[in-house]
């Protein structure tokens, strides 16, 4: 009985074909080293591979919080003042309890005024309960200073993904992990730690100074503005652009080399947009501190420029349009883009919270590399060994069974290449590999299974299309059955492990998936064809 | 070309054998394992994914002089008992320097400048780049904590997980065997460990996972076997009908222990000094998960079988009674 192959044949050809563009895409040639380059771009090596930089860091968020109350300590000293009401201090009373604030000493004459003060501006992050003596407690509400880690530690997250930046590394993982308050980075390529955790640490990199005068087309020119040589208060800087990248547009500014704001008194930067304008702006913040001095300068200086500084580089320049006390816009004719990205520039400019680190992991590209050769060593031996022995014991078959492995590693390599083109991360890494020969030898044991029951059904006297028959039938469930637990336990694996054991937990997977196509369905249909050639009576080679 | 062409073993009848083995490994392990508690404080040497500190692995230019290094990590203060070891690898030249925990995160990192420093100045005559042929873990006890947590969970569920599943496919008492086995399997592979006084990293609880995935496999083909001839065969006793069943399936089980076992021992030769461990695990567990199917599971489920009958119950599995002679 002749079956009707054409189909099956089609479709193996199809997945087959998809999977090698899966792994090489569409390579620049055909030899060994364009293929190799093809596939290193489709699959990606994890850091233990490829050699990297992984840390995981702590946001110490209570630094945030601090510098909140810190900010509301003075703003209630300020508006008491303001309303005449006497105390004898505002603090914070408990150091390890940062969301705290405590104002004691006010008479009972002064109780109304000094309720009114704390309703009209703080009871909307703070719980206020009046104590005995003329003591009130101002405490942090709980879902206000949730938001304010959380907001805390995503700035952390932008400010180190900018500066990062600047290192070039192509495909840096910079996000959330797992812990409270963690981040988890990832630098391909990058092996010195001490150069990264510098980058990330580095403080207040952020200024604005006041211009003295400028554009100009180079050097020489800003020097001779102020009188040929440049005196030692001021500094000349290139011109590099909002969004950082207009190196070389030869506009020198003269600036003065005193800040007038520094970085780290930027409380917030967010783009917006001047009602009675139309224009696009960035709404800023500073500390009550910086607030002070800001508006001094501001008042003296209407209508002169002032300049973002950012990395030795000017940013932008922008006019002072009227005094600021903490909180201004700057406006200047942006475009969205410029917009978002000054803000962005405001908020990174320095890092919200201090940062301790968790974790460090660091592979050189050498140590990699021989991980890369070890690991792909034991991989063909393995491979070789399981396909010569198949071969030997199982005969015809063992050719049958040897496809179907090359077939299945072909295919697992094809996911590999296929997730990361469709955004999911699925890294190789060394236990990665370590998966791959797994699924080899697990791999096997379904043609096992199946040819073992063949042999069996032809000693009881089957004909050779019965007996292929009934070994499928027969072994398909317990192939499903035992295919089904190890895929349990690699997703688990997958959900608790980290970095590398994803990496395995993906390959083992993926393997006993594409084991389950190729074992059976590619299986049958290779013996479907031989048995559709055989004469009758004549046996399975097996 | 064929190992076993129809096998015939009464292997029930080896089951105090296959017992004793069992115990004086499991035993062995266990008494290693307390050894291990009362002198470094859990019972197998943890990695530094777990237990934390900080370790360096340096591939010289030529092999490294152990006597030497420990000299040149004296020189910068660290004398023996701050390194934990020093262990060279044949084939390449790499050392690994491993220094314990710290309580605070901020001294690892000192740790790990020092041992680099230590071996540029005081070891200079081997020389390494520090950017290319090094490679680090730092890790706090923060993290180390929060792994083993994880790893505990993934295991228990694992194991749940696994044994809701066979609940599902066989009756309670197979899935019960089964789990046994497992346990069983686990146990004699981490008392190897603590026999041979390797260390656990994550790898290796990956890899211990995974042999128990395979141990449940192993045992669930010859379930599927046994269950498929009880079905059959109604004059034969249960031990009849296991000891068929596992000589049936013995080609297969032997030949694919066997196939999975060349692949993992070509990565314990070939794999690396990195996967060791993992592939430790699975070289040991392969082997003891193919050993419990067929010494441990099956005669569980004979032994259950019997224990219900001499109280009186009938029996969970369906089999004759004893022929009548």
């Amino acid at each position: 009985m002749k079956k009707n192959l054409k189909g099956r044949f089609a479709l193996i050809v199809a997945v087959l074909l998809v999977c090698i563009y899966g792994i090489f895409g569409i390579p620049s040639g055909l030899g060994g080293s364009a293929l190799l380059k093809a596939m290193t771009k489709r699959i990606h090596l994890g850091l233990d591979l490829q050699g990297g930089a992984h840390l995981i860091l702590q946001v110490q968020v209570q630094d945030a919080v601090n510098d909140e109350t810190n900010n509301a300590l003075v703003s209630l000293e300020q508006d008491l003042k303001k309303a005449n009401v006497s105390y004898s201090h505002v603090i914070k009373p408990d150091p390890k309890n940062p969301g705290l604030v405590e104002v004691d000493g006010v008479p009972p004459a002064n109780s109304g005024a000094a309720r009114t003060v704390f309703d009209t501006k703080f009871s909307n992050d703070y719980d206020i309960n009046p104590e005995a003596n003329g003591t009130y407690t101002l405490t942090m509400k709980p879902t206000v200073r949730h938001d304010l880690e959380q907001r805390t530690v995503n700035q952390a997250i932008e400010t180190i993904r900018d500066r990062v930046d600047a290192l070039g590394v192509s495909e840096p993982e910079i996000a959330p992990y797992i812990g409270q308050n963690q981040i988890l980075v990832e630098l391909p390529g990058i092996s010195n730690l001490d150069q990264v955790k510098n980058l990330i640490s580095e403080t207040a990199r952020l200024e604005i100074h006041p211009v003295v005068g400028g554009p100009y087309p180079n050097e020489q020119a800003a020097a001779q503005s102020v009188g040929g040589t440049v005196p030692p208060e001021d500094e000349v800087l290139p011109f590099s652009g909002t969004i950082g990248n207009r190196e070389g547009a030869d506009q020198y500014y003269v600036l003065q080399r005193l800040a007038v704001v520094a970085g780290s008194q930027f409380r917030s930067a967010d783009p917006g947009n001047n009602p009675d304008t139309g224009q696009l702006t960035v709404n800023f913040t500073l500390t009550n501190e910086a607030g002070v001095k800001f508006y001094d300068y501001t008042k003296a200086n209407v209508g002169n420029p002032m300049a973002v500084v950012m990395g030795g580089t000017v940013r932008e320049v922008a006019t002072i349009k009227g005094p600021i006390h903490d909180q201004g816009l700057i406006e200047g004719g942006f475009t969205r883009d410029e917009v978002d990205a000054l803000s962005k520039l405001l908020r990174t400019g320095s890092l919200p919270a201090s940062l301790t680190y968790l974790e460090q992991r660091a592979v050189g590209a050498s140590l990699g590399a021989d991980s890369v050769h070890e690991g792909v060593t034991a991989a063909i031996v393995g491979m070789l060994a399981v396909l010569a022995f198949m071969l030997i014991y199982y005969r015809g078959a063992g050719i049958n069974a040897d496809l179907a492995l090359i077939f299945n590693l072909i295919i697992l390599l094809g996911f590999l290449g296929w997730s990361s083109a469709m955004g999911v991360t699925a890294t190789l890494t060394l236990p990665g590999i370590a998966g791959v020969i797994l699924t080899i030898g697990m791999g096997v044991d379904s043609n096992v299974l199946i040819f073992e029951r063949i042999r069996e059904e032809m000693r009881a006297g089957k004909a050779a299309s019965a007996a292929v028959d009934q070994g499928f039938a027969h072994a398909w469930i317990t192939i499903v059955d035992t295919h089904v637990t190890t895929m349990v336990s690699a997703a688990i694996l997958f959900m608790f492990g980290t970095g590398p054991v994803k990496g395995f937990a993906t390959t083992l997977f993926f393997g006993l998936l594409a084991n389950l196509f190729t074992a059976v369905f590619v299986s049958r249909t290779i013996f479907d064809a031989h048995l559709n050639k055989m004469k009758p009576g004549e046996m399975v080679s097996i | 070309m064929e190992f076993f062409r129809s096998p015939n073993v009464n292997w029930l009848g080896w089951k105090w054998y296959f017992l004793s083995f069992s115990l004086i490994f499991s035993v062995a392990g266990l008494i290693s394992m307390g050894w291990h508690w009362a002198h470094i404080g859990s019972p197998i040497p943890l990695g530094v994914d777990f237990r934390g500190g900080t370790e360096v692995t340096v591939q010289f230019s030529s092999p490294p002089d152990i006597a030497a290094i420990r000299k040149a990590m004296d020189a910068a203060g660290y004398r023996d008992e701050k390194i934990q070891s020093i262990r060279g690898e044949g084939e390449t030249n790499q050392a690994l320097i491993s220094l314990p925990e710290r309580q605070n995160e901020a001294n690892l990192d000192v740790d790990r400048q020092a041992v680099i420093g230590a071996l540029q100045q005081n070891y200079s005559s081997n020389p390494f780049d520090p950017s290319k042929d090094v490679q680090l873990s730092v890790v706090g006890p923060t993290v180390g904590r929060q792994l083993q947590e994880k790893a505990i969970q993934a295991t228990l569920l694992s194991l749940a997980g696994m044994l809701v599943y066979l609940w599902f496919r066989f009756q309670l008492i197979y899935g019960v065997a089964a789990v046994v086995a497992c346990f069983h399997d686990t146990l004699i592979t981490v008392g190897a460990f603590a026999l041979t006084g390797q260390e656990i990293s994550l790898t290796v609880v990956a890899a211990i996972l995974t042999l128990i995935g395979y141990s449940m496999n192993d045992t669930i083909v010859v379930f599927d076997r046994i269950r498929e001839n009880l079905r059959l065969s109604r004059r034969e006793t249960l031990p009849d009908v296991v000891n068929r069943s596992i000589n049936q399936t013995l080609s297969r089980t032997v030949l694919t222990s066997g196939l999975t076992f060349l692949t993992v021992l070509s990565l314990y030769i070939f794999g690396g000094q990195v996967l060791r461990g993992f592939s430790f695990a699975l070289v040991v567990g392969i082997l003891i998960g193919t050993y419990s199917s067929i010494a441990i599971a099956a005669p569980m489920l004979v032994a259950w079988q019997e224990w219900r009958a001499r109280q009186g119950k009938a029996a969970v599995l369906p089999v004759a009674k004893r022929a009548r002679t």
